[in-house]
């Protein structure tokens, strides 16, 4: 990168792009150009800087000037004032939501302090596209360490040593996993890369591969290197087009330096990675089901043993682990197991990259160091809770995890941990929600996705959680009982008892978790009628305040259905009848007139 | 039993894609996804002649179709909407942006409107997060919708 | 062999390594009820998807409970199969199986032969808890098999059945989670698809979903009609197993108890199947000689090994998956066909009776037969030869509706002259039957000496594909047998690729032949009991004092008095077939 004197990076993630990251990269060009600086600029494109929030970021290198919330409009005064006069465009830059100070620089900024970045490393420093940026930071340099170096048995024992666990959910010890792959005898072996990350509202593994692909396949190349395959397939889903495109050069790259193919460095070590496709299937992130998948089958999921790292892919040992897993490797074999075991807990090393969304200010994708507490993660880096709202819940785990409160807020983030509070690690979604949020409807939410997810093959999962869904349904329309409960409740243990994979053995977990932390509100929605955090529209309904409304026709204007009536300036009434409580009206009141009963 | 009947051309590229993966049934969702690429659906006669040529029951085909939500036996709107229910999304309102275009468009979820203009579907994060709720018609994405935004998302492509 | 010892139930057990839990409990007596889990020994059929989730068991140090069919059994390991939270999971998933099938049992055909009705027995079932929506499908009326899929519930084994044993490939699973079912591409009808109604999906159904069409009373409407005579036939498979439905040993031969009931039932003639098998060992013995002989003549246009044709599944399957192969088999009818045939000439004649007021039924072990009998080629103006096909099920509930008390029934015998059968028929009804009867009559005819020994242990046995060299006095006849599609598709495969050196090979669609067939008495996965119906055949062809089918005193008549000789122009006209290419064409 030092050719050019002045870089601006454009945050180049699904996210920035859809704001039309894209129009702000040709703009800049463009207004370059026309000032004839760009021999001295560079514009690139780099993967997610993890500040969705305040997205697209634009950063100014050298001098670190982070830019949010910034369009193609802007363009022209980034490049007039900030490259040509070397002043700051001020309106562009970070407020700090508690000073109301504008700070420059991501290190000074709330969302980022508290982060060690180690698995996005690279993400929103270099261009993906390009595997010389990728080189000049060290790029590629593992690989060529653990093949000339190293025997695979010493880098299986770093990574032993390091204590890196599994990331996509399980957290299984990944040394571990693949000295049992190196172990076993055969022909033929292969690694895989599951990229199928299905939990929705998570999109750690995305960001990854879109703003650093080729960790990812240096990592593939050295647990090739250590289990004795010399086929790697990265297992993607459909919908990542930026990630899959974003693959596919980066192995177009590393095959032409020689870092894939036949004899890597002169080595006489064979390794190449081919592209699978998922198609739209959350249980595919299970590992047999993602093999079967890969086969051509439907991805349904068989018991284990035997494991994958005895027969997987064609029968054959396999290798699978999740993308943050991959981005981990390369840095443990250069910083050493020393160094990586000394970031997290006892027995939770490193550091963990979560999808931060939902009710939170600063809706990111973050890195934070194992142990660090969940207040740390929803208030210093997230910002605390939107709209000044109380925080009630944060639902970590996706639809395999569970919903933790307030009295776990301090709790440290570990494997162990969350498991112990009833939730669990998973891939790293982490929704956080308000007192808006009835925990019944989010257990029924995660449940509906299930329901639709299951794949079918065992009774337990196909209907059990079905059945679980329809009482859930039941309790949200004010019509559960009391016997509902106590069936929830064992069909809920059950389900885990006896489901196949994971999936069923996870998916009660929404249901179990708020059960246990949000008791009083099923008992509201069964005993009462009542649904606390007014959501349950059977359950509620929005009611205009006479003495509050001041007649300005706005909630009658917005309804969709127009069941709002009343004169200029005199107070509107709502047709309960014809309302389907869609909450705009409530939403639009200026007035807090409309009230929720 | 009825034959089957599609455009020669078509046909013969299809056939294409079969053998660019070496008619290997393994690599049959690739092909489907690929086929899929080629005529915006996977109407019955494409599953015959992809069973034909990958030597594999068209049952296992169907079996596959069906199995993958990707996969689609319906041809999509001329506007495909979509809507994100990632978590992120639903607790930002998705819900209710949903109910709403079904309700414009009188469609359930997977359907496409009768003059085939709209179809719906509902997909799971799409990772912008920060935009919650999130709506995509065609490559053109939406950010922070809300129900009212709706008849003027639709009024664009009327 | 390395061996492991465990504990199931506190008690111990040393198990060889590899064994499942299941199986290991079953040793010492612990009988783990099971749903979905089927395996037949001796056929390719393993169906143990671990998804029916009934089996489980506890095994100390694991979190989950771990399916007993599926899980192996490690050094060490204490099991415990019933323990409360054991027995609360099987009962709480049994309910959810319960929660989405519908209530109809009473009136169910699997009723009373249900492995999903035993089980709710059996775990005392006396509420289901987990109501709520149940799966809707539509139901499928093919001439040989029903499916009422709302009675599935993906035990899988219909799918193994279609695809592993069989190769048919026209039953997968289909959509996902709650949707899911077993079906056909595109959810079509198996009237439409490529199935051969062998019925083996119908044979391991463990619930009603799978059943065959029902026509016994179609057969009371035609007995109580004045204007026709009914006619029956029995397949020789029906007789070793009839007896199953009436609470007696599998293997029990209820020949004339069940030409006593028949006769009861009003037939008005009481044939045997077996005769028109003597006639197709004189009609496909001859071909075979024939072709035979023009091959050893250097005629280069003669395709070898000629194939068996008398089973109607096994020809669909050659006419759907084999369209390029139509000349090898055999043109020789089924017996059934056969039998058909010369019913409603022949006898008819002797009975003066116009063919439409003439109704032949036949009762099979199989569920083709029913698809058979309703074949176009197979009728004259309309008319077909055999009007109704039967399964030994269908006769057994005719039995029963009728009132008679089996057991007790006198033995009878057939009538004549289409009653008259050799020992050679009766094999016909298990592998390696065919081709023995054959063999028996080829040699005599093309040897012009008389057969010694009649017994063909080596072509015999359980074995999917079997072959043997059979020394037609210094002449070597390759043979090969194979039961179960699968396996007659791998015979194909051979000749297609030009590396079969057979001459002739019998095949059967099901496996242990039509002793196994789909139209059998359920066997709930015990495969001794085809074993034992094997044996049961083979004790007839022992008893019979005529063992060779050209011995058939009134089969000699016949081709004296109508037919001529075999393979001659009458016979050709009223005994041979042709075949259809039925490969769906891709039209551009």
């Amino acid at each position: 990168m030092a050719k050019f004197k002045n870089h601006v990076l454009v945050c180049g993630g699904t996210g920035c792009r859809a704001s039309q990251g894209e129009e702000i990269v040709q703009n800049l060009n463009q207004v370059i150009e026309e000032n004839g600086i760009e021999q001295d600029v560079q514009v690139v494109r780099t993967g997610c800087f993890g500040f969705c929030e305040k997205g697209p970021v634009v950063k100014m290198v050298p001098d670190n000037t982070f830019y949010v919330q910034v369009t193609p409009d802007d363009a022209t005064e980034i490049v007039k004032e900030h490259l040509v006069k070397g002043r700051k465009v001020e309106r562009l830059l970070y407020t700090d939501p508690e000073t109301k100070e504008r700070v420059s620089e991501s290190k000074d900024m709330g969302f980022y302090k508290k982060q060690i970045r180690i698995a996005l490393r690279n993400c929103g420093f270099i261009n993906p596209e390009n595997i010389d940026e990728y080189i000049a930071r060290d790029g590629y340099a593992a690989l060529g360490k653990a093949l000339t170096e190293m025997k695979p048995e010493e880098v299986i024992k770093e990574i032993l040593d390091s204590g890196l666990r599994g990331r996509g959910g399980g957290g299984f010890p990944t040394g571990l996993k693949w000295e049992l792959t190196r172990k076993v005898d055969a022909d033929q072996k292969y690694v895989v890369c599951n990229a199928d990350e299905g939990d929705p509202g998570a999109f750690m593994d995305r960001s990854i591969l879109e703003g650093d692909p080729h960790a990812v396949l240096e990592a593939m190349a050295i647990n090739g290197f250590c289990t004795g395959a010399s086929i790697g397939l990265i297992y993607i889903r459909a919908e990542y087009p930026l990630a899959i495109s974003r693959l596919k050069i980066a192995i177009e790259q590393a095959r032409e330096y020689g870092l894939l193919g036949k004899d890597i460095l002169g080595t006489g070590f064979d390794f190449d990675v081919e592209m699978r496709y998922g198609a739209g299937a959350f249980v595919c992130g299970e590992e047999t089901s993602l093999i079967h998948s890969m086969e051509g089958l439907r991805g349904e999921p068989t018991v284990k043993p035997p494991f994958p790292s005895e027969s997987g892919y064609k029968g054959k040992p396999t290798n699978v682990n999740n993308v943050e897993t991959y981005a981990n490797i390369p840095v443990i074999l250069l910083e050493g197991a020393k160094w990586f075991s000394s970031i997290g807990t006892d027995k939770s090393k490193g550091t963990k990259v979560f999808a931060l969304a939902g009710k939170v200010n600063n809706v990111g994708l973050i890195e934070v160091p194992m142990g660090t507490t969940l207040r740390e993660v929803i208030f210093d880096i997230g910002g605390g809770i939107k709209d000044g709202k109380g925080f009630k819940a944060v639902q970590t785990g996706g639809p395999s995890g569970g919903c933790l409160t307030e009295k776990h807020l301090d709790i440290p983030i570990d494997y162990d941990n969350l498991l112990a509070c009833g939730s669990m690690m998973g891939s790293g979604g982490m929704i956080v929600m308000d007192e808006d949020d009835c925990m019944v409807s989010m257990a029924k939410f995660y449940l509906d996705f299930t329901v639709e997810e299951s794949c079918g093959k065992c009774a337990p999962c196909r209907i059990g959680n079905k059945r679980l869904y329809e009482m859930l349904d039941k309790i949200t329309e004010g019509k559960g009982t009391d016997e509902d409960l106590g069936h929830l409740r064992n069909l809920s243990n059950v389900i885990k008892d006896t489901s196949l994979c994971g999936l069923g053995q996870t998916s009660p977990n929404p249901v179990l978790s708020t059960m246990e932390n949000f008791w009083d509100e099923y008992v509201a929605h069964v005993k009462d009628d009542k649904c606390p955090a007014g959501q349950c529209k059977s359950l509620m309904q929005y009611v205009i305040v006479e003495d509050k409304c001041v007649g300005c026709t706005l909630c009658s204007r917005v309804c969709p259905v127009d069941c709002i009536v009343g004169d200029k300036k005199a107070p509107h009434v709502i047709t309960q009848d014809i309302c389907i409580k869609c909450g705009a009206c409530y939403d639009k009141c200026k007035f807090g007139a409309i009230s929720i009963q | 039993m009825a034959d089957i009947k599609l455009p020669a051309a078509k046909v013969e590229e299809l056939k294409e894609v079969c053998k660019k993966f070496n008619n290997e049934p393994g690599e049959l969702i690739n092909v489907l996804h690929a086929a899929q690429e080629l005529f915006g659906y996977l109407p019955a006669e494409v599953q015959e002649v992809v069973a034909n040529e990958m030597n594999v029951s068209v049952a296992h085909v169907y079996g596959v179709v069906t199995f993958y939500s990707f996969f689609s036996m319906i041809p999509k709107g001329e506007h495909p909407i979509s809507i994100c229910m990632g978590t992120a999304c639903y607790v930002r309102g998705a819900e209710k942006v949903l109910d709403e275009f079904k309700r414009h468009l009188d469609v359930k979820v997977g359907e496409t409107t009768e003059d085939g203009k709209f179809s719906i579907s509902c997909l799971r994060c799409v990772g912008a997060c920060g935009l919650a709720p999130v709506v995509t018609v065609g490559e053109k994405v939406y950010g922070r919708i809300a129900p009212e935004d709706v008849k003027g998302i639709l009024a664009e492509y009327m | 062999m390395e061996i492991v010892q465990l504990t199931i139930d506190n008690k111990k057990v040393v198990v060889e390594k590899g064994t499942t839990i299941l199986e290991a409990a079953k040793s010492i007596g612990v009988d783990i009820p099971t749903l979905c889990y089927m395996k037949l020994h001796d056929t390719n059929f393993e169906n143990k998807p671990g998804g029916c989730r009934v089996c489980v068991v506890e095994v100390e140090g694991r979190r989950n409970l771990a399916p007993s069919c599926k899980s192996t059994c490690e050094e060490g390991m204490k099991i415990n199969t019933h323990s409360v939270r054991v027995v609360n999971a099987r009962r709480t998933v049994m309910e959810l199986i319960l929660s989405d099938h519908p209530f109809e049992c009473l009136v169910c055909a699997k009723s009373g032969d249900c492995e999903l009705q035993s089980l709710a027995q059996n775990l005392g079932i006396r509420e289901v808890k987990y109501q709520g929506e149940k799966n809707k499908y539509k139901s499928d009326e093919s001439p040989a098999i029903i499916r009422e899929m709302e009675k599935c519930i993906m035990c899988r084994r219909c799918e193994t059945a279609c695809n592993d044993v069989q190769t048919v490939g026209v039953l997968s699973a289909i959509n996902r989670g709650f949707e899911s079912v077993v079906a056909p591409a595109f959810e079509m009808d198996l009237d439409h698809s490529t199935c051969t109604f062998c019925g083996q999906c119908v044979a391991v159904c463990p619930t009603g979903a799978l059943t065959e069409r029902d026509s016994s009373s179609k057969v009371m409407d035609a007995i109580v009609d004045p204007n026709k005579t009914v006619i029956v036939n029995t397949a020789p498979a029906v007789r070793a197993a009839l007896g199953e439905e009436f609470g007696m040993d599998a293997g029990t031969l209820v020949t004339g108890k069940m030409v006593s009931a028949l006769r009861k039932l009003g037939f008005d003639h009481v044939f045997d199947t077996d005769f028109a098998a003597d006639l197709t060992i004189m009609e496909e013995g001859t071909e075979l000689l024939g072709r035979l002989g023009k091959h050893l003549a250097g005629d280069k246009d003669v395709k070898l090994p000629i194939l068996t044709s008398c089973c109607p599944g096994w020809v669909n399957f050659f006419e759907h998956q084999f369209p390029d192969m139509l000349d090898i088999p055999s043109t020789a009818k089924s017996p059934q066909q056969m039998f058909g045939a010369i019913a409603k000439t022949y006898f008819a004649d002797q009975l003066e009776k116009k063919r439409e007021d003439v109704v032949v039924v036949s009762v099979m072990p199989c569920l083709a037969k029913k698809y058979e009998c309703s074949r176009d080629e197979f009728k004259v103006d309309g008319d077909p030869d055999v009007n109704l096909s039967i399964s030994t099920r269908e006769l057994a509930q005719m039995i029963r509706n009728a009132n008679l008390n089996f057991e007790a029934l006198e033995d009878d015998d057939f009538d004549q002259p289409m009653g008259e059968s050799t020992g050679a028929a009766v094999i016909f009804g298990t592998t390696g039957g065919v081709i023995e009867a054959a063999v028996r009559t080829a040699y005599e005819v093309h040897t012009k000496k008389t057969l010694e020994r009649l017994d063909f242990e080596e072509l015999r046995g359980m074995e999917g594909i079997r072959s043997a060299t059979i020394d037609f006095d210094g002449l070597p006849i390759n043979i090969g047998i194979a039961h179960g599609l699968g396996n007659a598709r791998k015979l194909l495969e051979d000749i297609k690729a030009g590396k079969s050196e057979f001459h002739a090979i019998e095949i059967m669609a099901c496996p242990g032949g039509c002793i196994g067939g789909g139209g059998q008495p359920y066997h709930h996965g015990d495969v001794e009991i085809l074993k034992k119906r094997q044996r049961a055949i083979y004790e007839e062809d022992k008893g019979k004092i005529l063992r060779k089918s050209h011995e058939n005193p009134f089969i000699q008549k016949l081709y004296k008095e109508f037919l001529g000789e075999p393979c001659g122009e009458k016979s050709h006209e009223l005994l041979h077939t042709h075949y259809y290419d039925k490969k769906k064409k891709i039209e551009i």
